[in-house]
């Protein structure tokens, strides 16, 4: 899509790396975590006990889980060079699946939104790696039509799908494990499989060779499409989990919610310092680019005086500062 | 350059064929369909709809087309609207044209902005400009408060709502542009560099075209369409939302230019094309609302119609 300069990809894996370049690459990486922490420094001393209470920071980290899901699934499309633009629709499907098929139970209600929204990542992967169609355009029709599904489901907007109260479906939303909210635990059971895949499985290493050098991939005996079909097949999955446990939580599903959820999502993972050109990229600089939008919104909320219009304002020209200083890096590093 | 072709006998013709002139057999399509089917179709009164309801997201979809035939791509032409929606009660005080004249100016900063960060800083379209969509947005809120303001201007009344011999103004702003963009494309040097940086940027530098210029043109012009498309919409509604205005018309406009038959890949601008693709799209929807199909449906046959336009192209892809 556009020209970047050759980067010399970090890939966890390559052993002949100088330690210059390593240097770079680590603050690169890291960056979003040392933002992080001198965020919630200026946090903390500016609002004292009313940010830095041992509730308020459950409260981000809740209202963090749905969005660190379904960007979970997010950096393993970006790492292979693609890009999911679905998972927004594909969270409303879930939810407004989860909330439909409650009134048959709390097992459909987990299986049907599970299966649905990874049947149609399957499809994305099919279009995407078998019949190689653009990324970008396959999971764009993807969210007209997981967002036409999920009204269709509500009967056009007309019906809003409630779980009854007392099912057992809804402890995953609102239930607590060691005083923990279960979607923080489920949120952070899906980071830890996916670090584990990522970084210690055949799989993750092909992930990152395909969004590395894909030809080089396919030459070294990748097979790169049934790599993608997996890919897209996650990326529906998690956002069809992040819907289940958001309509959990809500107790019902609505099928006008993760609007632009899509956005966000690419924003925490490019944040995270994951290149959107493939090849590169973390899990947990991902935990720190959603735990930082949230953190901000947060931060604003507590300026009283602020509008909240102005959150949508700084982490736009958040997100753009911190890709002005990733392509100054590797530009860097590519000398 | 654009809708020139070469007559290649055989398979390869048809396939040609259909990648060029789809879009336009699909859309005899449509129109055959409703004056058989759809009763009422064949009235001014209906065509003047569909032509204003399209009217805004054609004339986004012309500067998306540019932008997408360097190659790139332009997330933020909804904020860009919203921004321009905004600034318009802000400015009305001076009398309409101003604050038409400050709208489209403040539109286009925001795509001086895209255009430097994607041309000179280096940075991916996609993310300089899903940057500026949360921002301006943002920006769009904060400068109206976040509040929706009704207009009463009888200037801006008769640009929304007015016509001349039958023809919205909207309709012909939108007409003018892409005939304006057509022209610009085909028969000026800008269009050449153009075309010449989404087919091969490297080639372009070493031959000495001023390709960072010509980028940050391209994102200004981009913007600015998307600020008339801002007026045009505000005008039409006599009032600014700047929360709701130009939301998710970014898809809009680039399901009309890929449908339009344009590679997201550049090198090509397809502008009568996207204007067909546009106006399929609408059509589409008309059809089967007007046929009872729910809105959700109506989505879910927008999906597979993409689907297809882009399979068609796929060759020209890979």
């Amino acid at each position: 899509m556009s020209a970047e300069p050759a980067v010399p990809r970090h890939m966890p894996v390559v052993g002949s790396v100088t330690s210059r370049m390593s240097v770079v690459s680590v603050i690169q990486r890291s960056a979003s975590m040392v933002v992080l922490v001198v965020v919630l420094a200026i946090g903390a001393i500016a609002f004292g006990g009313n940010f830095a209470s041992a509730q308020n920071l459950q409260n981000i980290a809740v209202a963090a889980s749905f969005l660190a899901v379904v960007s979970a699934g997010m950096t393993f499309v970006i790492i292979s060079g693609g890009i999911d633009l679905s998972v927004g629709s594909m969270l409303a499907l879930g939810a407004v699946l989860a909330a439909w098929s409650s009134q048959w139970g709390s097992v459909p209600a987990i299986v049907v939104p599970l299966v649905v929204c990874t049947a149609q990542g399957v499809v994305h992967g099919l279009l995407i790696g078998r019949r190689g169609l653009p990324p970008f355009i396959v999971t764009l029709a993807g969210l007209l039509f997981a967002r036409g599904l999920a009204f269709y489901v509500s009967d056009d907007g007309n019906t809003t799908h409630l779980i009854r109260s007392g099912m057992n479906v809804s402890w995953l939303g609102q239930g607590k494990i060691l005083g923990i909210g279960v979607p923080l635990v489920i949120a952070a059971v899906v980071f830890a499989l996916g670090g584990i895949a990522l970084n210690r499985t055949r799989y993750g290493q092909a992930v990152y060779a395909v969004g590395g050098a894909e030809e080089a991939a396919k030459l070294a005996g990748v097979r790169v499409a049934n790599i993608r079909v997996r890919l897209y097949a996650v990326s529906g999955l998690l956002a069809g989990l992040a819907g289940l446990l958001v309509a959990a939580r809500s107790s019902s599903g609505l099928s006008t919610i993760g609007n632009g959820l899509e956005l966000e999502a690419i924003a925490a993972v490019v944040i995270g310092g994951t290149l959107l050109s493939g090849g590169s990229g973390s899990l947990t600089g991902t935990l720190a680019g959603v735990l930082l939008l949230e953190v901000i919104q947060n931060l604003i909320n507590q300026v009283g005086t602020l509008s909240s219009y102005y959150q949508q304002v700084v982490s736009g020209v958040f997100l753009i500062v911190v890709v002005v200083v990733q392509a100054y890096l590797s530009r860097r590093e590519a000398r | 350059m654009a809708d020139a072709s070469i007559s290649v006998p055989g398979q390869v013709a048809i396939r040609r064929g259909l990648r060029e002139g789809g879009v336009y057999v699909a859309l005899a399509g449509v129109v055959v369909f409703n004056l058989l089917f759809t009763p009422n179709f064949a009235s001014l009164d209906n065509a003047r709809l569909q032509l204003v309801q399209v009217a805004p997201v054609v004339v986004v979809a012309l500067g998306m087309a540019l932008v997408i035939g360097t190659g790139g791509i332009d997330l933020s032409v909804g904020s860009v609207m919203a921004i321009a929606a905004a600034l318009i009660p802000a400015y009305l005080g001076y009398g309409p044209w101003v604050a038409i004249g400050v709208a489209i100016v403040g539109g286009m900063a925001i795509g001086l902005l895209n255009g430097t960060l994607i041309a000179w800083l280096g940075l991916q379209p996609i993310v300089a400009t899903l940057g500026t969509l949360v921002a301006g947005r943002g920006l769009a809120l904060v400068i109206a408060e976040g509040r929706l303001t009704e207009l009463f201007d009888p200037t801006l009344r008769k640009i929304g709502t007015g016509s001349i011999v039958g023809l919205p103004y909207t309709v012909l702003i939108a007409t003018g542009l892409g005939v304006l963009i057509a022209v610009v494309v085909k028969r000026t040097l800008f269009g050449r560099r153009v075309v010449a940086i989404g087919g091969n940027r490297e080639a372009a530098t070493l031959a000495g075209l001023p390709v960072v210029r010509s980028l940050l043109f391209v994102y200004i012009l981009c913007a600015g369409l998307a600020a008339v498309a801002g007026v045009m919409a505000t005008s039409r509604a006599l009032a600014s939302d700047p929360s709701f205005v130009g939301l998710l018309i970014e898809l809009n406009a680039i399901t009309a230019v890929v449908v339009g038959g344009t590679a997201l890949t550049g090198g090509r601008v397809r502008v009568v094309g996207t204007i067909a693709g546009a106006i399929l799209m609408q059509l589409i929807i008309a059809t089967l609302i007007r046929h009872n199909l729910p809105d959700s449906a109506a989505r879910m046959v927008q999906a597979a119609v993409i689907v297809a336009a882009v399979y068609l192209q796929r060759d020209r892809v890979s």
